[in-house]
């Protein structure tokens, strides 16, 4: 199991990419250095193209490239891929169903310093929203160089959310990641977790630290947001006693939103708490010191688990 | 289109042609009950003479040619004229323009251009991103080496979009001379003349500072359309041409009035207009 950011292993598998995939093509808007497009564009120059700071621009020219049979990725921090482009996004690539993978890094309120207008948290919201739109948010590196790969492979819109942050390894290479399909982490009986993107850390360790106070949790890996893993979602909640969400991402609109709905869709009344932003606006400060601040760290789910577990039914 | 000889035969052929489009185009916005007239009007002229002029290399039998000449219509509610001209092209039967904007449409003729149309490349109907789509299409042509050229036609009023100013100095950046944009600068925007709106000249200046290489004509004189579009490209910059225009051209009434940017002609209006394009 390899750590690293989910960011780096987009870029090693954009590299891989380009061996394999010749109609494969990476757009950039002038912060290929961080959202790691750049080796790729030094060893493809002919299929890498920097727009500069001008991501409206950025996102038509990929859908422009994807209607002549090109996969185009098209990548920036998150709060300005998506942030600067809904229309364009929603119009040129989702209802044009234009082959195109929107590659958003630095998302979330674990971006840290650079302050809330840099923390995109409103990003799944947006996407999920889309017809047409896939939504996919690794939660390690393999998983992220499996999600670039899986998504090079499949036609139509996509979205993939990235982070900067150094992420522990939760899978090898043994595992398959498939659009669509959940993964449970970790195995338990009382309460269940599902979670997204960094968030699978912390429910990790505090499943950890609740299996010492006999609370036995089940953590599941909502790595595709969009389209839900519905049957997994309904078998896995039936089986505990109680349901909890995590993401690092606003209360509105994100993984919270979507399992609350397969759940009341089915009619599965179980004691629920959303782990993520509480539709406010952070601030500055370490990734880490913003998780504990604003609800997301394994902490809040510690508190979470012992505040479901106890209007379970009995 | 390098084998293309103008001849006054020729010219006056197209002309017919353009005459015969927008009687359709008036007739298909009249049934359909709304639509935009004024802005197809005045574009009628540039289309002709890229789809009848024997400028675009395309084929009806099969639309998704790789080799086929691309053309995107960045300001889309000029659907009715996009329609009218790919019936004519080929690409559907005339009888199909009776379900322009009516709902469950087979070939989705929307109010604004959508490729599940055959002959329609992409969305649109939000100004602003059909020069960077068509810009991501030339640079398709480049990494597969086919020597096609990508038109767009852009609004006047579009122009005021900033992300028409990113694809500019984009297109200029890669040396993208396989890039086509035509302005119909019919000058009447829907509130307000462009110009009173946020004025967008001096043209030429902007886009030769943007790198471009400019032309500006009388974009209903066919013989200046055909010679601009036969002439050949830079080595390396790509193209703008100015159309000036007439908002509402050929229908004495409609010409240069922006109440006439959004709305269907009603039975006598369009019995009027018929009249005066016989």
């Amino acid at each position: 199991m390899k750590d690293g950011a989910t960011r780096d292993g987009y870029g090693a598998a954009l590299v891989q990419l380009g061996k394999s995939h010749a109609n494969l093509v990476v757009l950039d808007s002038g912060v290929s250095d961080s959202t790691r497009t750049k080796q790729f564009g030094e060893e493809f120059p002919g299929r890498f193209f920097n727009m500069g700071i001008s991501e409206g621009d950025m996102v038509c020219t990929a859908a422009g490239l994807a209607r002549t049979g090109k996969v185009a990725f098209a990548t920036s921090f998150a709060c300005f891929l998506l942030g600067r482009t809904m229309d364009q996004v929603l119009v040129s690539i989702a209802y044009s169903n234009s082959n195109v993978k929107l590659a958003g890094t630095h998302t979330g309120l674990a971006v840290g310093e650079d302050g809330p207008s840099a923390q995109m948290i409103v990003d799944l919201a947006y996407t999920r929203a889309m017809p047409n739109m896939t939504v996919i948010q690794p939660a390690d590196w393999e998983e992220a160089v499996q999600a670039t790969k899986a998504l090079a492979n499949y036609f139509g819109p996509a979205y993939i959310r990235l982070g900067r942050q150094k992420l522990n390894g939760i899978y090898d290479s043994s595992y398959n990641f498939q659009i669509g399909k959940a993964s449970i982490v970790r195995e338990g009986s009382d309460v269940v977790i599902f979670a997204t993107g960094s968030l699978v850390q912390e429910s990790l360790l505090a499943a950890d630290l609740m299996q010492s106070k006999s609370i036995s949790t089940t953590v599941v890996n909502i790595s595709t947001l969009k389209p839900l893993d519905e049957s997994l979602i309904i078998r896995e909640s039936k089986k505990h006693m109680a349901v909890i969400t995590a993401e690092d991402h606003n209360i509105i609109g994100g993984l919270g939103d979507a399992i609350c709905q397969v759940l009341t869709n089915n009619q599965i009344a179980l004691p629920f708490k959303s782990i993520a932003v509480g539709d406010r606006f952070a601030e500055t400060g370490s990734g880490p010191e913003l998780y504990e601040k604003y609800g997301l760290s394994s902490t809040h789910i510690i508190e979470a688990i012992k505040n479901v577990f106890s209007k379970k039914a009995i | 289109m390098e084998n293309t000889v103008l001849t006054e035969k020729k010219l006056l052929e197209l002309q017919i042609v353009a005459r015969d489009l927008r009687r359709k185009i008036l007739n298909v916005i009249f049934h359909a009950g709304s639509g935009h007239p004024g802005g197809s009007l005045s574009a009628t002229d540039i289309l002709t003479a890229l789809y009848f002029g024997g400028i675009l290399r395309y084929n009806p039998k099969n639309p998704n040619d790789p080799k086929r000449d691309r053309f995107i219509l960045s300001k889309g509610h000029a659907s009715a004229l996009m329609y009218c001209v790919l019936a004519k092209a080929g690409y559907f039967s005339e009888d199909k323009l009776l379900d322009y904007r009516k709902i469950g449409s087979e070939l989705f003729l929307s109010g604004h251009p959508h490729p599940k149309t055959p002959g329609v490349e992409i969305a649109s109907g939000s100004l602003g991103q059909g020069l960077s789509v068509a810009h991501g299409i030339a640079l398709g042509a480049r990494i597969d080496k086919l020597n096609y050229n990508v038109y767009v036609v852009l609004g006047d009023g579009e122009i005021q979009e900033g992300q028409i100013w990113e694809a500019a100095m984009s297109a200029a950046k890669f040396n993208s001379n396989n890039l086509i944009a035509i302005i119909d600068n019919n000058k009447v925007a829907q509130d307000n003349l462009t110009e009173d709106l946020k004025n967008i000249e001096p043209l030429i200046d902007k886009w030769e500072a943007f790198g471009w290489d400019t032309y500006r004509i009388n974009g209903h004189n066919m013989e200046e359309i055909m010679n601009t579009l036969l002439t050949p490209m830079d080595s390396v910059k790509p193209r703008l041409i100015i159309a000036d225009t007439i908002k509402g051209k050929g229908v004495s009434f409609m010409e240069g009035n922006k109440s006439w940017h959004g709305v269907a002609p009603s039975e006598d209006d369009l019995n009027k207009a018929l009249t005066e394009l016989e």
